[in-house]
């Protein structure tokens, strides 16, 4: 297997007295499809927050390539390689599409890039670029419209192209495939097998289960704060303790 | 030109500039309740340089713009701590602190107020008025500018992008303060006096307005917002004259003009809590080559 190309250590973390976090490691490998599930409040998102600089660990180490980057603030994360969606769409609903893949853009200006005006030049290459992403996931670049007028499935996958845009080595997808329909689901999973061939390492927070198995290869699984599985996606059935956190105890087979 | 048109685009591009001072941090979305402090530090600046320094309006109104900028940026750093109504009331509190200052300063006259030396005309204040809509038009237009109205939808993700939003937040409050204290430093000189009362809370009020009303998604806010404000008490004055009304009434429709004025906000505030120019409206009435392809 590939060295990790984000590497998790002794991660805790607690709000108040509860225990979000305990003792979490997670070991992803360059070019992975990787999957995080688990029951809901199991901990997925906040371990999300813990890798993109949103909030800080009590405890642990989080290692990109090799480099510790736990006390490294969110903004300079995303340009180590870090880039996230959100589980509820975060898009900046005044900007319009084309305006927010930009943004996605930010960590990579210069600073005479910061200043220089985009917004006047409709072939900036910024711009063309944004809308090549657009349209390479079967999105209309050009609508003008501001991004809250547009329907739900059209704004989950702009979050994505968002993320994109930064260029990252590791994108995080939280839940990408919630709301969207059968067909929808199944492009969502073919440009993301794309995304992975141009060698993009994927983390994949997700329920529909269908859709991690014909991503993912490998699932980590957490309940209540705790890693409770970490191996290939297909032994993820079998295992007891997957069945007893998502089934009850005792009578897992029953339902499986 | 008239005398009267002449003073109506005077006020109206002083106005403007300083509604571009409140703007720029408004994009951002940081609401600044202190303008008249920030102007009131121009135009005493300005009236200082002149008469104590002996400085020519040129560097006069240059150093006050800075000394205004100076003061956005050292305050920025309480006021970013505070979020939301709080950072309101902490704007307020520096203007209200500005104008105790000047009311119990006898260097700065107190309540008598400097009278100035020199004077700026109106062919020295379009003009500048006229570069900073089109500094701000491209400041809206640079990554910063995009930046900025992240940070103004959504701060957490903004910075998740990889955009320094404290750095943007106080540069806001510095340039705003700079544009504000600009606006000042050319009222001091065009009016040839400042007092003290004229930078009360109802100038902070108003000028936040401007903005508001105007709309802080586009750089046409603050300009449309700033000439509502300041034509239409003027448009409700001729409006009055013009109709030739019985001077008693005349004067009964001239007093409550500043009532019709009310009503008008009030209105706005309910038909259009987002201010006259949106982004959408933009798209609306610009039917332009990013139309054509339909949805996506």
């Amino acid at each position: 297997m590939a060295e990790p190309v984000l590497a998790l250590g002794g991660i805790c973390k607690s709000f108040g007295g509860v225990e979000v976090l305990r003792d979490v490691a997670l070991s992803v490998p360059r070019g992975a499809r990787h999957a995080l599930i688990g029951p809901n409040g199991a901990g997925k998102t906040t371990l999300f927050n813990v890798i993109s600089g949103v909030i800080a660990p009590d405890a642990g180490r989080v290692m990109l390539d090799g480099r510790d980057i736990t006390a490294v603030p969110a903004r300079r994360r995303i340009r180590l390689g870090i880039a996230r969606s959100f589980q509820n769409i975060r898009l900046m609903p005044h900007l319009s599409v084309v305006e927010n893949v930009m943004l996605g853009q930010h960590a990579r200006a210069s600073l005479a890039g910061l200043f220089a005006p985009v917004g006047l030049m409709p072939r900036s290459r910024a711009r063309e670029e944004a809308m090549a992403v657009l349209e390479a996931f079967g999105l209309d670049p050009h609508p003008g419209q501001v991004v809250s007028n547009l329907p739900y499935g059209v704004r989950k996958k702009i979050e994505i192209v968002r993320a994109l845009a930064a260029r990252p080595r590791v994108l995080m997808l939280d839940e990408p495939a919630a709301g969207l329909n059968t067909a929808e689901t199944a492009a969502l999973r073919d440009f993301l097998m794309g995304v992975s061939e141009a060698g993009v390492t994927l983390i994949v927070v997700e329920h529909d289960m269908p859709f991690v198995h014909s991503l993912c290869g490998h699932v980590t699984v957490m309940n209540f704060g705790r890693v409770i599985y970490d191996g290939p996606a297909a032994g993820v059935r079998e295992d007891p303790a997957v069945l007893e956190a998502y089934l009850g105890h005792g009578r897992g087979g029953d339902a499986a | 030109m008239s005398g009267y048109l002449t003073g109506v685009l005077a006020l109206l591009a002083i106005n403007v500039i300083f509604a571009y001072g409140i703007f720029i941090t408004a994009a951002a979305g940081q609401l600044n309740l202190g303008g008249a402090g920030f102007q009131a530090i121009g135009a005493y600046g300005c009236a200082l340089l002149g008469l104590e320094a002996g400085l020519p309006p040129g560097p006069a109104i240059a150093l006050a713009a800075l000394l205004g900028g100076a003061v956005g940026f050292l305050i920025s750093f309480p006021v970013l701590r505070t979020r939301g109504v709080y950072m309101v009331l902490a704007t307020f509190a520096f203007a209200e602190v500005v104008a105790g200052v000047i009311l119990n300063s006898e260097r700065l006259g107190g309540s008598m107020g400097l009278i100035l030396q020199d004077y700026v005309d109106i062919g020295i204040i379009l003009p500048v008025a006229g570069g900073v809509v089109l500094f701000a038009f491209y400041l809206m237009s640079t990554r910063v500018g995009l930046a900025m109205r992240a940070i103004h939808d959504d701060e957490a993700v903004a910075e998740l992008m990889g955009v320094h939003t404290r750095a943007v937040q106080v540069g806001c409050f510095a340039l705003g303060g700079a544009l504000a204290a600009l606006s000042g430093a050319l009222y001091a000189l065009y009016y040839g006096f400042v007092e003290a009362q004229v930078f009360g809370p109802l100038l902070s009020i108003f000028v936040l307005l401007y903005v508001l009303i105007g709309g802080t998604q586009t750089a046409w806010g603050p300009l449309v917002g700033a000439a509502f404000f300041t034509l239409l008490p003027e448009g409700l004055r001729s409006l009055a004259a013009a109709l030739g009304v019985e001077p008693e009434l005349g004067r009964a429709i001239e007093e409550s003009r500043f009532l019709i004025f009310g009503v008008i906000i009030v209105a706005m505030m309910i038909l259009r809590p987002q201010g006259i120019v949106t982004r959408d409206l933009l798209e609306r009435m610009l039917p332009r080559r990013r139309r054509g392809a339909g949805h996506g």
